[in-house]
């Protein structure tokens, strides 16, 4: 328990951290720490590292090398332990199909020891957490995705963990059952869950993540708030242009002279600049008239361009 | 619409892990069995039908055509009474095993939920135990309602028979200890019913002298019945139902034999959930 008592020290710290299959290298020499309250995201695409991370800190995977501590624990020697405080929601439910709402809440509940008596009164605020009230007496196989991913949620939530984990907790959601997760995951916050959150969506990490780190190829590429992410990283805006896909690569050496940086895509060419209406206006100016153009702000997903030369999602 | 906050007193506070690193294998347990009751008038049925099926067919059709031409019966009782440990102990082997194969199937394949128990205090080895005693459970509830039928049919009689369930029961435990390790270190799940199905469990059925004694098979057969837990299991039954005679060193290698075997199956069930668990 001392790391949680107030302490200065960070409540998962790892250095050197390092897991290899075979000749594969998933996550390659990696250091960083998470301080309590703090919300903390792993960005990257897939193949990232980022799950193999997550589940090392949940103390089910064991690591090559490196030193890790959560709660001030060694994952390998206190498994039990350290799991004892954790909410883990994984990128895939897996809840018991056939158990219904309320019962998989309740077999989740008894896997932490707490009281059939405590487990009764929590199940009721977390159906309404969840809203899931009207279903509570339906068997899982039977919900939508969106209310097994909230159940999911709310499972981890049955033992009031330290640290809720969320592996991707928004694929293959839509934008309203999205937003109502990010809603429930603010307030848990406000309560001084710490959140610790592995995404591919830019504008989720935007939303949730106090700090995150980027990651690729198992090796952290950069590490700050996404506020300092981008700043660091990128220009205030950026402006797409489309030219057709013939003429995007054509025009790229003039458009490259016009700004900071640009990036050419397949689809459309980045151009990256502090005042993007002034850059498009001389882009015209200049004889080359995209059939498209938007000035947008930069995001998360400019500064995963600029540090990989690749998309988040591809 | 208006959410309520959770209240919150934090895991720290609520969570007793000593209570989960004593008793997580029951939670478990507990778990599967509420799975288990899913699929109650199934088991239920199961357990009703498989003895009158075999008792109505063979323990008194076949028998009736046995007792005829044996007048000194078989082993020197009715064939139903000779046939009847044998039946109790396999009914209760592939209750048992049923239960083992399904849920590790289930547990790490089809809905991974053996990963979700493991992302709280318990341990692989836990959920590994918590399997094997709900199939147990279940093995108990058939044995017990065959115990009851062979009652009935005058398979069995006297106090001294009820000590068939418990023997039956622990000769359970091991074959669906081995069951549990194979079932979990195999993963091509196809693969592991065929084997299963065609190739352990029929033969085991029909070679371990639960029609006829062993001995009367050539000996390149018999060894199929050594290597049976049903055969030892049957052996220990025939001896406690009507007191077949068997020598005190064999009925405490039956014994040993089935003891090694739950621990062998334990041990290689754990390692394999551990191994899967932590990939």
């Amino acid at each position: 328990m001392s790391a949680t008592d107030g302490s200065n020290q960070p409540l998962i710290s790892a250095k050197g951290l390092r897991k290899e299959y075979g000749a594969f290298t998933a996550v390659d020499g990696i250091d960083f720490h998470v301080n309590k309250g703090e919300s903390f995201g792993f960005l990257g695409p897939n193949g990232a590292g980022k799950s193999t991370t997550m589940r090392i800190i949940a103390a089910t995977l064991t690591r090559t090398a490196g030193e890790i501590t959560v709660l001030g624990k060694d994952p390998e020697v206190s498994g039990p332990e350290i799991r004892a405080h954790l909410g883990v929601v994984p990128q895939q439910d897996n809840l018991d199909n056939s158990l219904t709402i309320e019962d998989n809440l309740y077999v989740y509940g008894r896997y932490f020891g707490l009281s059939k008596k405590y487990i009764r009164t929590k199940i009721e605020e977390l159906l309404t957490f969840a809203q899931l009230e009207e279903k509570r007496g339906v068997k899982v196989e039977a919900l939508s995705g969106g209310m097994k991913r909230r159940l999911t949620i709310a499972r981890a939530l049955v033992s009031e963990p330290e640290i809720l984990m969320l592996d991707e907790p928004t694929t293959g959601l839509d934008p309203q059952a999205r937003h109502i997760l990010w809603d429930r995951l603010f307030r848990l916050k406000e309560q001084g869950v710490t959140l610790l959150i592995t995404t591919h969506y830019m504008d989720e990490a935007e939303q949730l993540c106090d700090r995150l780190i980027v990651m690729d190829k198992g090796k952290i590429m950069a590490e700050d708030s996404p506020a300092g992410l981008i700043k660091k990283y990128s220009t205030k805006e950026v402006l797409e242009v489309r030219f057709g896909s013939d003429r995007n690569a054509q025009y790229s050496d003039q458009l490259r002279a016009m700004c900071e940086r640009i990036e050419v895509l397949p689809d459309r060419v980045l151009m990256y600049s502090d005042d993007c209406e002034e850059l498009l206006h001389q882009v015209v100016l200049a004889g080359m008239a995209p059939t498209t153009s938007l000035v947008r702000r930069s995001s998360l997903e400019d500064v995963f361009l600029r540090l990989t030369g690749r998309t988040l999602v591809e | 619409m208006v959410i309520k906050d959770l209240t919150r007193k934090g895991s720290l506070q609520i969570v007793d892990v000593p209570k989960v690193l004593r008793n997580g294998s029951l939670y478990i347990a507990q778990a599967r069995i509420w799975n288990m009751l899913q699929w109650k008038w199934s088991i239920a049925g199961e357990a009703f039908a498989n003895p009158m099926f075999y008792l109505l067919s063979i323990g008194i059709g076949i028998g009736k055509f046995v007792n005829a031409h044996q007048p000194t019966g078989v082993d020197g009782v009715k064939y139903l009474v000779f046939l009847a440990p044998a039946l109790m102990a396999s009914a209760c082997i592939i209750g048992a095993s049923n239960e083992v194969m399904h849920p590790v199937l289930e547990g790490f394949k089809w809905n991974k939920n053996f990963f979700a128990m493991n992302a709280t205090p318990i341990s692989a080895t836990q959920i590994a135990n918590g399997v094997l005693i709900s199939a147990l459970a279940r093995a108990l509830f058939g044995t017990v309602i065959y115990y009851s039928a062979l009652l009935i049919f005058g398979g069995v009689s006297g106090l001294r028979s009820l000590w068939l369930i418990p023997a039956t029961l622990y000769c359970a435990a091991a074959f669906a200890a081995m069951m549990l390790g194979f079932c979990a270190a195999i993963e091509n799940s196809d693969l592991l019913m065929n084997i299963v199905n065609r190739l352990l469990i029929m033969p085991l059925f029909l070679f371990s002298g639960t029609f006829y004694s062993l001995s009367t098979m050539p000996k390149f057969l018999q060894f199929i019945g050594w290597l049976s837990p049903l055969w030892h299991a049957t052996e220990i039954g025939r001896w406690i139902s009507y007191g077949h005679h068997i020598s005190f060193l064999a009925i405490a290698i039956h014994f040993a034999y089935m003891t090694i075997m739950l621990i062998v199956g334990l041990r290689f069930a754990h390692h394999h959930f551990k191994r899967r668990l932590s990939k």
